[in-house]
């Protein structure tokens, strides 16, 4: 098998044009927080196109998987980590020699940046074949990179490249600096004076003296006579300045295609696994999850909304997992319950889950099958638009009508909120329909709504609710749990919280 | 080069932290009056004493040491004083110069260097030739080692050698650098080069010279109007004395604080020549003590006297003779105003003074070391806090307790007495008998008859009784002796010595 690339597992898979605009659903789920934070500090890699477009194939999103699997290896990522450094350092000398004027730093920047890269390439071959590797990705890459760094091409770069580094490095000089002129030439052993007076003071120290040494700033840039003085060197040591020149003309196109490529796709598996580790030192568990285009009986364990739990691990709070299954002929979680009680954030977890799986990560949770879509759908309350001439109602309708018409069996939906714009009648009048339609289409879907009523509505439906702590409603346990969908019980204990009910009002309005 | 003359193998530290219960002492103790006689209002002095006098030593040999540099010190009043002065005139020079102001240029940095240090080879020079001259009569091992190593650093050799680089470092023949090629082809580390003198190359014959290999020589020219270029020439410059400069500085700073350590460790002696004089206009006597090892339980004396009383009265006063060797605990009772409190601060005073290595004010005097001298003193009322005053008594002495160690001293003055006697005489029988095993020893003056008392049946052999005496017409002469505690204090007395009704 030939190496074509460490995210796509066949040619054809590559994104031929790579997105900028993340998907329509992605800040209703909350993923445009993730994938931004994900990437933060990375922008160099241009990561978020492989963020913004999943994969069809179940196949393609093993291939990642593997991948995944071989770097949680520290050691492998370890290594990874450090090729990623030496190539990011490779960019920062060329673009040092970018910005320069004079010819021989320009040349001398330019050396260093192909001698990092040879450190990069055969500082990997190294580190790779000293680990155990089982993913196809890694072992073709392996294979690749072991064979270019035998080819004639890199090894005569690399020597070239090191013998030219001796001799510069070999280079000293004297400067004589007399009013105004400096005489340049060979350094002639002469012994250093510096230590010579520390050395006739020695007998007076006293413990810590102060530092009175001055910094000089270190632009990288020279002036105009610390550049003479270089053409002067130059001119002492003629053929080494000439090998230098002929060098850099030489060796132009240094870098590998391949290996420039590895070096951006690679970022994807690392920027996501440091992203997650922060969350799994917090006692957080990710798994990789089943992934079937067949089979609707989706489930996870200890499922958590990654942006929510990003932000309360920050803050040392606490984060609550969800489970949810589906079996048999169960296609919709219909959620209802007390606000603030975790509803959105669940079905915030759904979408993100099935998303993440798509382009091939592992998920938050203990364990988890998951449905290969091929469309996601969401529908969250907005802001009213102003400019819009619709009303809000209308909005949403329009909005519905356009999901459930692009959508298929294979798609998945998310519903939050809808149609809070309108009487109850008309709420439960518009959502049974659509719920209708939802259910005839059998496909996978979240609700999250303040009807019960359409908790049983057929026997795709499953009822969810969010749960308090009985003792206290106002504590919320954030656990979203199957049960029927009764707002009774729990009106009645806000309602003693507050002492409303009708033996406190009762007591309290005195006769 | 070091003074080591308050440590044999170390330097005094002037600025480390005071003992926790300086205050407490200093309070109790009368300190100040004891610190200014020794300053005479130099506060230089004054810090010095306090330092030395607060933070006592442990070890024999060190108090020794201290007691024989002394001594020499009292043979040779105007030598020290000399060498004290000479020391003061380096750092009153020093402050006239530009050097150890901020400054970002190391040729300037280099060039006031070279200044201070010229005025510092001026004053080391007159170090050496008091050396060259006094230093047979000193017999102490501390100042023996200070001139012979004076002696043995500031050899003429060494004078002119200095003197040597201080011209040197002036380049008059320009500046000679060394460097090579770093990051990105710049310039790097930049090594300031001894130019290797043509008289060094005698060996070289002639037919050498003429055949061997020429170097090429490259110049560059910065024309006159290129001020950037001048700048650059400079900081290039700059680059290459940086490391001279800062070793120039760092050894201008180090003699400085020889200087300056010179002249702190003299300070103490100085201070005790003050100290020393004044007493001796007074007419009060001093000796050397005899101090043993903390272990031991040794006080006995001669003529024991306060010597902030005999200071701040500017007169001769009765002084205390007693024999408390092998004693644990003493406890002084009798007559108020019978000289009770006096006593136990001379016990204070004495026990600080000898263990700075200073002479004591008492005819002859001999005690263990202690680990740490702790007061505690019956206190005005303080009436802005809400705890009761035994509270506050208890809090301080919780606060001891804290610190306390073994072969440790404590000096109760009138505590535990804000409760009533039955109650004070069990607080304080608890805390003596406990402090007593701990091996802590204890000089306690009380009126808690019922606790004195107490000991005094217990018939112990390390307690030792002292009362304040009374003549038979009422009057006290201020002299303890031995006796057991007495159930009242004589306020009848006072009463009428105040009222004039006595007899």
């Amino acid at each position: 098998m030939t190496f074509r690339s460490i995210l796509f597992k066949r040619t054809e898979d590559c994104i031929k044009n790579e997105t900028l605009e993340a998907p329509e659903f992605f800040i209703d789920l909350n993923l445009d927080q993730i994938v931004d934070a994900i990437t933060a500090g990375w922008q160099e890699y241009n990561l978020k196109p492989f963020f913004y477009t999943s994969l069809n194939d179940s196949d393609a999103i093993y291939y990642r998987h593997e991948v995944m699997r071989d770097l949680e290896n520290k050691i492998l990522f370890e290594h990874i980590k450090s090729f990623a450094q030496r190539m990011r350092a490779m960019r920062g000398h060329l673009a040092q020699a970018d910005k320069l004027h004079y010819k021989y730093q320009k040349k001398r920047w330019f050396l260093d940046a192909v001698e990092t890269y040879c450190e990069a390439v055969n500082g990997l071959v190294i580190d790779l074949t000293l680990v155990d590797l089982k993913s196809s990705g890694f072992l073709a890459f392996r294979e690749y990179i072991s064979n270019y760094v035998k080819s004639g091409g890199f090894t005569s770069l690399l020597a070239e490249t090191k013998k030219l580094k001796t001799d510069l490095s070999g280079i000293k000089y004297c400067l004589l600096i007399k009013d105004n002129s400096i005489k340049v030439r060979k350094y002639e052993s002469e012994i250093d004076y510096s230590a010579d007076v520390e050395e006739t003071f020695e007998k007076f120290k006293q413990g810590a003296a102060r530092d009175y040494r001055v910094k000089f700033s270190n632009y990288p840039d020279m002036n105009h006579v610390e550049a003479e003085v270089l053409s002067m060197v130059a001119q002492l040591y003629p053929e080494i300045f000439k090998n230098l020149d002929d060098y850099c003309e030489k060796c132009v196109n240094y870098l590998d295609e391949t290996i420039g490529v590895f070096d951006r796709e690679i970022q994807f598996y690392l920027v996501y696994l440091e992203y997650i580790g922060v969350l799994k030192q917090a006692g957080l568990k990710f798994c990789y999850p089943q992934i079937s285009d067949k089979c609707k009986e989706v489930y996870n364990c200890e499922g958590f909304d990654l942006a929510l739990a990003k932000k309360l691990i920050k803050e040392n709070l606490p984060v609550v997992c969800n489970d949810f299954y589906l079996k048999d002929k169960e296609r919709v979680f219909v959620v209802s319950g007390p606000n603030q009680g975790g509803k959105t954030t669940f079905a915030r977890t759904f979408g993100q889950l099935h998303y993440l799986a798509g382009i091939g990560c592992p998920v938050p949770g203990r364990e988890a099958r998951l449905f290969l879509y091929d469309k996601l759908f969401t529908h969250f309350e907005k802001e009213e638009n102003i400019k819009n001439l619709r009303g809000k109602l209308q909005d949403d309708l329009v909005r519905i009508y356009e999901i459930l018409n692009q959508a298929t069996t294979n798609s998945i939906i998310i519903m939050n909120e809808i149609f809070t714009s309108t009487t109850l009648k008309d709420a439960v009048f518009l959502s049974k329909k659509v719920m209708e339609k939802i259910i005839q289409l059998d496909l996978l879907c979240v609700c999250v709504t303040f009807i019960g009523e359409l908790a049983s509505l057929s026997g795709k439906t499953v009822s969810l609710v969010s749960s308090v702590v009985p003792e206290n409603p106002a504590l919320r346990t954030y656990k979203i749990l199957r049960g029927p969908a009764d707002g009774l019980l729990y009106a009645i204990t806000i309602a003693e919280k507050h002492r409303l009910t009708y033996d406190c009002i009762k007591e309290r309005i005195n006769s | 080069m070091k003074a080591h003359l308050m440590y044999k193998d170390r330097d005094f530290d002037l600025k480390g932290e005071l003992p926790s219960n300086r205050q407490a002492l200093t309070q109790d103790l009368e300190l100040s009056t004891l610190f200014k006689s020794m300053a005479l209002g130099d506060d230089f002095l004054f810090e010095v004493a306090k330092k030395a006098v607060l933070s006592g030593l442990n070890n024999l040999d060190t108090i020794l040491y201290r007691q024989n540099i002394l001594k020499d010190c009292l043979n040779n009043p105007s030598i020290i004083r000399d060498i004290y002065d000479i020391t003061i005139e380096s750092i009153e020079r020093k402050k006239k110069t530009y050097f150890g102001f901020f400054n970002r240029y190391p040729s300037s940095i280099l060039h006031s260097s070279i200044d201070v240090l010229q005025i510092f080879v001026d004053i080391l020079k007159k170090l050496r030739i008091i050396a060259d001259a006094h230093a047979d009569k000193f017999a102490s091992e501390g100042f023996r080692l200070f001139f012979t190593m004076l002696k043995k650093e500031l050899g003429d050799e060494y004078f002119a050698c200095v003197q040597n680089h201080l011209e040197e470092l002036k380049f008059r023949n320009g500046v000679l650098i060394s460097a090579e090629l770093g990051e990105g082809n710049k310039g790097s580390n930049y090594i300031l080069r001894k130019p290797q003198g043509k008289t060094q190359d005698k060996k070289e014959s002639w037919v050498q010279r003429i055949f061997a290999k020429k170097q090429p020589v490259f110049t560059i020219f910065i024309s006159e109007r290129d001020e950037s270029g001048a700048r650059a020439l400079s900081e290039l410059k700059d680059k290459g004395i940086n490391l001279v400069a800062n070793a120039l500085s760092q050894s201008a700073d180090h003699i400085l604080s020889f200087f300056n350590m010179l002249r702190t460790e003299l300070a103490f002696y100085v201070g005790c020549l003050n100290l020393y004089e004044r007493l001796a206009q007074i007419g009060e006597p001093v000796s050397f003590p005899l101090p043993v090892d903390a272990g031991e339980r040794r006080h006995s004396f001669k003529g024991l006297y306060d010597v902030c009383l005999a200071l701040s009265l500017e007169q001769k006063i009765v002084g205390n003779d007693v024999n408390a060797d092998g004693k644990d605990l003493v406890m002084i009772t009798g007559a108020n105003q019978g000289g009770k409190s006096t006593f136990l601060r001379s016990i204070g005073l004495a026990q600080l003074m000898m263990q700075c290595g200073m002479f004591v004010p008492a005819e002859s005097f001999s005690s263990n070391i202690c680990q740490n001298l702790f007061t505690h003193y019956k206190r005005e009322e303080d009436t802005t806090m809400n705890s009761g005053k035994l509270d506050e008594e208890l809090g301080r002495m919780s606060d001891i307790v804290d610190k306390i160690t073994p072969n440790s001293m404590l000096l109760f003055n009138e505590s535990f007495a804000a409760t009533n006697e039955r109650e004070g005489s069990e607080i304080a029988r608890q805390i003596i008998s406990a402090l007593l095993e701990r091996r802590v020893k204890v000089f306690f003056v009380t009126h808690l008859y019922e606790f004195a008392h107490g000991f005094y049946d217990k018939k112990l052999k390390n307690t030792l009784f002292l009362r304040a005496e009374r003549q038979n017409d009422g009057r006290r002469t201020f002299k303890l002796v031995d006796g057991e505690p007495l159930q009242t204090s004589f306020g009848e007395d006072l009463y009428n010595g105040i009222f004039g009704t006595g007899s």
